[in-house]
């Protein structure tokens, strides 16, 4: 701060006392306005920093590996895909631990295994039914408690009635751990699964597929219709009450409320169409309409930054107006178009409020397989995480606003080299 | 079937497409000079084919499924004589699911031939729908290719067609916003149909539960939004006290004082924030400020509630920083050099210039945009669907918890919803009521603002 007030203050060295105060009063100023600026980026920094502290140890998932021995006593190849793997996935343990006895302490121990992990057997074993009546090495994930245990996230001191695993079952997985069969790997599942009640087994898939459709299903409505409103309006619209209405109409619906949208779409789209709930074709539908008064804003100032002179020249070797925009003038704008547009999507990427009310927040534990289907979102699946009780959800909460947030700024990031790569200064 | 539908089209707009164009370069080949381009003729063809057709294949599509329901109802009006419309739902519903091969329990025989009808049904659409297309656009491509001939103003006939189309693209918005007109008054009609509009707009009250059963005791519910709009004053107070001083002083910062290289950091790192979308906001709300402050007034023994307005008031504060700050930083860049030059000419220091010329000659474009950002942080909903209370109550406390009219609209819409009980119509009409406010202040704001910007221009 003392290095400020010697450079910038005008009449420095001047003795007056009124001269002081007045550039005491500049550096006052000064040092508010570096303040606010550090306030914004403390802020910022906190955000990002919160998020990544917790987010982080969702991208790797604790797993055990254990040999187990596919019992043709509990597996049969008649009854695949239903079996006993439950059971067998329970002896593979209590080969570890053979003292183990009695119904609770056996389900304790069962409870080791994600509930995932009978499963991933299963599936391994109707794919290759050769396996029955041989030891096979599976690696499953933990659940959710000995994940938090194993993060360091329940610590051991707690006292053990407060804490969700008991000082048993710490002792089981630290013998597991001494004799190397828990290993942390990358936690591919957080993209490669869909939602789950259980935290080890949730996963991005069905939000980002969901994401995926309504995205483009909003970029294949509002581009046409933004450009085509822009082209209309900059180019060849009379300026006339009935333009200038659109222009007001179109300012005002850039900043309607998010939520109101979601309003519209619940009572237009589901409620007067018959539309179906939970769909990203619908969810793309209200993007689209939230999105093209961005796209028709930024394509308008595209299209002004194309100097008069290249259509007064296009003109005057005969071209029409119309070929005149769609031949030479759209053409010139299309990086600044493109640039407005990525930037309208990655706004529509974020937005989550309307999405809720057209029932984008549905538990859906399979991808979608076209834009008819019920899926979420990403920044609705934030949401449904954020809202669910179970400790090993906070962590995947922010594992997914840092996937979300990868993604806008990797748009946003497209969008300022497609500016700087193609923008032409006239 | 659709795809079929759309593939014919499209295989036929492009045969017409070729066609013409075939046509018109024959003609031009026999030595006479064409009106328009080939290509144009062409074009032509494709879109007097593609036009119409995608409308009536979207029509279609909007209208097909109520049509087969209403026929597929007609068919079974013993059955569902006497019936409520809530019942009639169901079983058309059970019908569509055992139609699409999902059956649960052991459905009456009649039901079974109603879906097999209903598949039926909707197989004969789809056929008709294909037949209809084939016959349409091959008439079109008929009808088009006769056109041809060396005269025949083909592009005259494209730039109308592409007019038309955009004027169609910019007639949307209007039809957006008539929908949300429409839509919102609509059910608030209903709404206030079943509550009086005085104890909507008067009642001190907002307790929107719902009787499941007729004889339910403590079963009226009350809907009287003054709490709920006092809620969302008291977070938007909040908000405001955080990012306006923090964002006009890092305009005026930026705008006037801030050496290059810092600018040039601080400028993104604004943007960044901006970017972020809100329901990052409301986890960041409710992960780490809540949780703080929370602690912090335990700290210094004051008792608060767990969902504190102050917590998701602040983190909107923190949200609409970004947005007052480049208001304010475009307002007091858009102030001419020339009052820049006379204050310092005339001996002030840059920051007495600053309060005293610049910042007052820019207050109407500031105050544009905290106008805008109180529309805003009245219209924000994720921040307090997270991190806001849920119970309306008439306090202006900031360490209470309030709720605010997006939250509830979001947890009354949230769920399963049929519409015809009030506590559905109840989010509608705050949705109305919403849309009013934050259109009145925008309108008054742009208006500010633009008039403004014409001052200097």
């Amino acid at each position: 701060m003392t290095d400020l007030s010697t450079q910038d203050a005008p009449f420095a060295g001047s003795g007056s006392s009124l001269m002081r105060r007045r550039n005491r009063r500049q550096v006052m100023l000064q040092g508010l306005g570096l303040a606010a600026i550090s306030f914004a980026a403390l802020m910022l920094f906190v955000l990002i920093a919160s998020l990544v502290s917790t987010g982080y140890k969702a991208f790797i998932q604790t797993h055990i590996t254990v040999e187990v021995f596919v019992d043709p006593e509990e597996i049969s190849v008649e009854k695949l895909p239903r079996g006993g793997f439950r059971d067998v996935l329970l002896a593979s343990l209590q080969k570890e631990f053979p003292d183990v006895e009695g119904r609770a302490e056996l389900r304790s121990l069962q409870n080791i295994f994600s509930n995932g992990a009978q499963f991933q057997l299963r599936d391994m074993v109707s794919a290759d039914q050769s396996l029955i009546g041989q030891t096979v090495t599976l690696r499953a994930p933990v659940s959710d408690p000995f994940d938090q245990l194993a993060k360091g996230l329940v610590k051991r001191e707690t006292p053990e009635q407060l804490r969700r695993v008991s000082d048993r079952e710490i002792d089981w997985f630290d013998t597991l751990d001494a004799a190397g069969k828990i290993s942390q790997p990358v936690n591919w599942g957080l993209i490669t699964n869909a939602d789950s009640r259980f935290p080890e087994l949730a996963g991005l898939k069905g939000a980002l597929v969901g994401s995926f459709w309504a995205l483009l299903v909003c970029f294949l409505i509002s581009f046409p219709l933004g450009i085509g409103a822009a082209i209309y309006l900059e180019e060849f619209a009379p300026k006339n009450r009935w333009s200038d209405l659109i222009e007001v109409n179109i300012n005002n619906l850039a900043a309607v409320p998010s939520v109101v949208f979601g309003l519209l779409a619940l009572a237009v789209f589901i409620g007067w169409f018959g539309m179906p709930r939970s769909a990203p074709i619908v969810g793309g539908m209200t993007l689209a309409l939230m999105t093209m008064p961005t796209i028709i804003i930024a394509t308008r100032a595209a299209l002004k930054a194309v100097p008069p002179s290249i259509r007064e020249a296009a003109l005057g070797v005969g071209a029409s107006r119309h070929q005149v925009v769609f031949g030479h003038v759209l053409p010139l704008a299309m990086p600044g178009i493109l640039t407005g547009t990525i930037i309208g999507l990655a706004q529509a990427l974020g937005e989550t409020a309307p999405l809720l009310l057209i029932g984008m927040n549905a538990f859906i534990t399979s991808a979608p397989t076209s834009p008819f289907d019920s899926a979420t979102a990403l920044p609705t699946q934030i949401f449904i995480w954020a809202d669910s009780p179970e400790r090993g959800f906070v962590s995947r909460t922010s594992a997914a606003i840092l996937v979300l947030l990868t993604f806008l700024i990797t748009m946003n990031a497209v969008a300022i080299y497609l500016r700087s790569k193609f923008e032409r200064k006239w | 079937m659709t795809t079929a539908a759309f593939l014919c089209l499209f295989v036929l707009a492009v045969a017409g497409y070729v066609w013409n164009r075939q046509a018109a370069s024959a003609i031009r080949a026999d030595g006479t000079r064409l009106h328009s381009l080939e290509g144009f003729h062409g074009f032509y063809s494709l879109l007097t084919v593609l036009v119409p057709v995608i409308v009536l294949i979207l029509l279609w599509l909007v209208f097909q499924g109520p049509a087969v329901d209403s026929i597929l109802k007609a068919g079974l009006a013993d059955r569902l004589a006497g019936l409520g419309t809530g019942e009639v739902q169901l079983i058309l519903a059970e019908i569509k699911s055992i139609s699409r091969g999902a059956v649960f329990g052991t459905p009456e025989q009649w039901k079974f031939d109603a879906a097999e009808r209903y598949l039926a049904l909707n197989a004969r659409a789809d056929q008709l729908l294909l037949v209809l297309v084939l016959a349409l656009s091959l008439t079109l491509v008929v009808l088009s290719r006769r056109k041809v001939a060396a005269e025949f103003r083909a592009r005259h006939g494209v730039e109308r067609i592409i007019s038309g189309l955009m004027i169609f693209c910019s007639v949307v918005a209007i039809f957006v916003t008539v929908g949300i007109i429409a839509s919102l008054l609509f059910e608030t009609a209903r709404f206030f149909a079943k509550v009086p509009v005085t104890e909507f707009l008067f009642g001190t009250n907002w307790e929107p539960q719902i009787p499941l059963r007729e004889d339910q005791v403590a079963a009226a519910g009350a809907f009287g939004w003054l709490p709920v709009m006092l809620g969302t004053l008291v977070i938007t107070v909040i908000a405001l006290f955080v990012a306006v001083p923090v964002g006009l002083m890092s305009a005026i910062y930026l705008n006037e004082f801030a050496p290059k290289r810092l600018r040039a950091v601080a400028k993104p790192f604004l943007e960044i924030l901006a970017g972020v979308p809100t329901v990052v906001y409301g986890f960041f709300a409710i992960l780490v400020v809540a949780p703080a402050m929370r602690s912090f007034f335990a700290a210094i023994g004051v008792d608060v509630s767990p969902n504190i307005a102050l917590a998701a008031g602040s983190v909107m504060g923190i949200m609409l920083i970004p947005f007052i700050s480049s208001f304010a930083d475009d307002a007091l860049s858009a102030v001419p050099q020339s009052l820049r030059d006379g204050a310092l000419g005339l001996g002030a220091t840059r920051a007495e210039m600053m309060t005293t010329v610049l910042f007052p000659a820019a207050i109407p474009g500031i105050v544009g945009g905290i106008l805008l950002a109180v529309s805003r942080a009245i219209g924000e909903t994720m921040i307090v669907v997270m991190a806001a209370g849920l119970i309306a109550k008439m306090t202006i406390n900031p360490l209470d918890s309030v709720t605010t009219v997006t939250v509830q609209i979001v947890t009354l819409l949230i769920g399963d919803t049929s519409f015809d009980n009030p506590k559905t119509l109840a989010a509608f009409a705050l949705g109305m009521m919403l849309f009013i406010v934050t259109l009145v202040i925008n309108i008054f704001a742009l208006r500010i603002v633009r008039k403004y910007r014409e001052a200097y221009d």
